[in-house]
């Protein structure tokens, strides 16, 4: 049986939507947190699947995973601290209770 | 001659009102009275030797070897040039009018400058509030005057004009914390501002078919002396008509283009000289202070539209229609006002209607002069009343001010029998009462007899006519001297708190101008003024049957007045009730006022305003709403799609990303 990219697509796609699922269901703002970086992989998955199957002889998309897990670690680290800074002034996670920036 | 001192004449009495205007508060009352009668004494001084150097000098630049004076263009300076040919100018003009007029505006002027020193302090003198402001706008209003006479140019005549009813504004309503001064201020202006919106037209009118300002051009001696035939033709080469030749004498309405400007022109002096039907707001003016009546609502200010039709007459010669007008207006509202002073408590208003009646009977005098009767008698004449009425008026304001000021009323009811308290004002009052009746040889008796020597040359009926107003002015003159200083003995005041005469500041005036009255009338006043320059002949013209009737007119007005008034007697209550409606409509002016009231109203206000306001409000101003609350609702409705929610912009944001997906899909399929 020979592998071909639709077998690594799938996957990719289970997380991605795994990720988006949790994002607009999860109250908790680390859940959401945890989801977006599911999202992220998977796009980072399609990143390097789509070189190896479709320009093996190039590195582009390799470097394009390694840039986004670089900034993606960045990221969380500053919407960490922002999670944090919510939390000591307003004691909740709750994004539901976030509703300051309205109208 | 020099400048200087034609530049002083204007620019003192300015400068007056500047320094003490801007300077009052930081001088004391009597510095700044001083001061302000000072000015006005320079000015006096001034305008007497330019008045003098004009009329007997002899200069060839005033007068010619015939004899006739000339009109003389002392400087004329451009002031707004805004083409070529629309230039509008600064100047001073001296001619027998304006000379005379400087002479009169500024004894009056000086005399009720000295007079307030006495008249705005109350009894313990103490200064009234306001004082130095008093001073000031007297000097403003003194200075637009004089601008207004020597004007060389309809259109300085024009700005000054607007200047002497601001100034009019501001004195009426001196009292401002009185709501009846403010409402007769504001009545003053917008009458007078709306008569003069019938000048202004006609001033664009005529200097647009003339194309000129300048009043030589008007009344230039070449002009005048083609006129010297009544009933110029239009087709005569005139100076003046050439301009409405060119423009092919266009017709409007049936009336000439040169009609209608001077009959608009005559309309800014009907509001200023309050003439029917825009006399209104000259009784209600009378809530200034007194001496302010005396200087702008009986002398000076309120002949400027005599004064006006007087610098235009030789044009108004050229249109006898313009003329007639005149003469109607005048003689209606001369009788007008004749009967409605028979019945007034007020005796400022009595006044203010016997002002009325007497600047009428200069109008009908400018109406009736026709070059062809006693070459033009009808316009000295009214010169000559102009100059008499200025100085008995003025006198009796200030004898009605002196009253007013001892007993602090102005209802004769609370006078009665002061001639033992008050015994200057009593002769002065008196005098002044024999000059308007016409008694010889008060100055009343020869003006007022050459005006109805006029009017007798220009039709029989409007000599009657005028002769019997002439009866009711000796008649409502008299009734109210007896009313002040006869009738009945006062038994309540005496001692201290009788009505007494007043400080020498108010005494003076009151003498000075009762002396003038009694010798002004023997001026040989037709040598110095007529229509053309050339000396009149008075005594030559003196026509010695009217000066008869007119006499035993007045005296048979002062034995009636003096049956019913002299002393206390129920006779004049017996005529009330005789002839009740005549006395209501006398008493109650005509109901002229609730006439304007019951136009503007309900009329105006009621079938034009309310209307409007009513499309304004709910059209325009719906228009507008409308607007607003469209875009107010729509932002209402969509702001909750910004709820804060941020799994619902997720939500959102999915949709859009998935129908935009399906339509690309369906697209590229």
């Amino acid at each position: 049986m020979e592998i071909t990219a639709i077998y690594y697509l799938i996957p990719a796609l289970v997380m991605f939507c795994c990720g988006l699922y949790g994002f607009v269901t999860r109250r908790n703002m680390i859940a959401m947190l945890i989801s977006l970086e599911l999202m992220l992989n998977a796009v980072d998955m399609n990143f390097v699947i789509f070189n190896r199957f479709l320009f093996p002889e190039q590195m582009e998309g390799m470097m394009f995973t390694l840039f986004a897990i670089a900034i993606a670690a960045a990221e969380t680290a500053v919407a960490i601290a922002i999670i944090i800074n919510i939390y000591r002034s307003t004691h909740s996670v709750d994004v539901r209770e976030l509703n300051k920036m309205k109208f | 001659m020099s400048v200087t001192v034609p530049i002083l004449i204007l620019a003192l009495p300015l400068f007056m009102f500047i320094f003490i205007g801007l300077l009052g508060k930081k001088m004391s009352h009597m510095l700044a009275g001083v001061l302000g009668t000072l000015g006005m004494g320079t000015v006096l001084v001034l305008s007497y030797a330019t008045a003098f150097d004009y009329f007997f000098s002899g200069n060839p630049l005033f007068i010619n070897e015939a004899g006739e004076r000339l009109q003389h263009i002392v400087f004329d300076q451009t002031w707004l040039q805004f083409t070529d040919s629309l230039v509008i100018k600064l100047g001073f003009f001296l001619d027998p009018i304006s000379a005379m007029m400087l002479v009169v505006i500024t004894t009056i002027s000086f005399m009720v400058h000295l007079y307030s020193l006495g008249y705005m302090r109350d009894h313990h003198g103490v200064f009234e509030k306001g004082f130095q402001r008093f001073y000031a706008f007297l000097s403003l209003f003194s200075f637009s005057m004089l601008g207004l006479v020597v004007a060389t140019n309809i259109f300085q005549m024009y700005i000054f004009w607007e200047l002497v009813g601001a100034s009019s504004y501001l004195l009426i309503g001196f009292y401002y914390t009185k709501p009846s001064a403010v409402s007769a201020s504001k009545k003053a202006f917008i009458v007078t501002r709306f008569a003069d919106l019938g000048f202004l037209i006609g001033i664009l009118t005529l200097s647009y078919y003339t194309g000129t300002f300048n009043f030589t051009d008007f009344t230039s001696s070449a002009v005048a002396g083609l006129a010297d035939t009544f009933r110029v033709d239009l087709a005569t080469p005139e100076a003046v008509l050439s301009g409405f030749r060119a423009s092919a004498a266009p017709m409007f309405m049936g009336a000439s283009v040169l009609t209608w400007a001077l009959v608009l022109i005559f309309m800014g002096g009907m509001g200023k000289s309050a003439m029917l039907p825009l006399h209104i707001w000259l009784p209600d003016a009378m809530e200034g202070p007194t001496p302010v009546s005396a200087l702008i609502h009986a002398a000076t200010m309120v002949v400027a539209g005599v004064y006006l039709v007087a610098r235009l007459f030789p044009l108004y010669l050229m249109e006898s229609a313009a003329l007639d007008i005149i003469v109607i207006v005048g003689a209606l509202t001369a009788l007008y006002a004749a009967m409605v002073a028979c019945a007034q408590v007020d005796i400022k208003r009595v006044l203010a209607f016997s002002t009325i009646s007497q600047i009428a009977f200069m109008m009908v005098s400018l109406g009736v002069a026709r070059p062809d009767f006693h070459e033009g008698l009808g316009y000295m004449a009214s010169m000559f009343h102009l100059f008499t009425h200025a100085m008995f008026k003025a006198l009796l304001f200030l004898g009605a001010g002196a009253l007013i000021h001892a007993i602090g009323s102005n209802d004769y009811t609370e006078m009665h029998g002061l001639r033992k308290y008050m015994p200057v004002t009593h002769w002065t009052f008196l005098i002044g009462c024999l000059a308007i009746a016409g008694i010889i040889p008060f100055s009343g008796f020869f003006s007022k007899d050459e005006i109805l020597s006029a009017a007798g040359g220009y039709s029989m009926w409007v000599y009657i006519w005028m002769s019997f107003v002439a009866f009711l002015t000796a008649f409502y003159m008299f009734r109210l001297y007896y009313l002040i200083f006869w009738w009945k003995e006062h038994k309540v005041r005496e001692g201290h708190h009788a009505p007494h005469d007043q400080p020498w500041t108010m005494s003076l005036p009151l003498i000075i101008l009762s002396v003038v009255t009694c010798v002004a009338g023997f001026i040989p006043f037709g040598n110095l003024v007529s229509w053309n320059g050339e000396p009149y002949d008075f005594m030559a013209h003196f026509d010695w049957s009217v000066a008869t009737v007119s006499l035993i007119v007045a005296v048979l007005a002062i034995a009636l007045a003096t049956v019913m008034y002299r002393k206390e007697n129920p006779l004049p209550a017996k005529m009330k009730r005789a002839l009740p409606a005549l006395w209501d409509w006398c008493h109650h002016r005509f109901y002229w006022d609730e006439l304007y009231i019951f136009i503007t109203h309900k009329i105006i206000f009621g079938c034009i305003c309310r209307p409007l306001a009513w499309f304004d409000r709910h059209i325009i101003d719906g228009t507008m709403d409308a607007f607003a609350s469209v875009t107010n609702k729509a932002s209402g409705a969509i702001a909750p799609l910004q709820s804060g929610q941020i799994q619902m912009y997720v939500w959102i944001y999915l949709l859009g990303a998935v129908l935009l997906g399906g339509v690309t899909i369906l697209c590229l399929i």
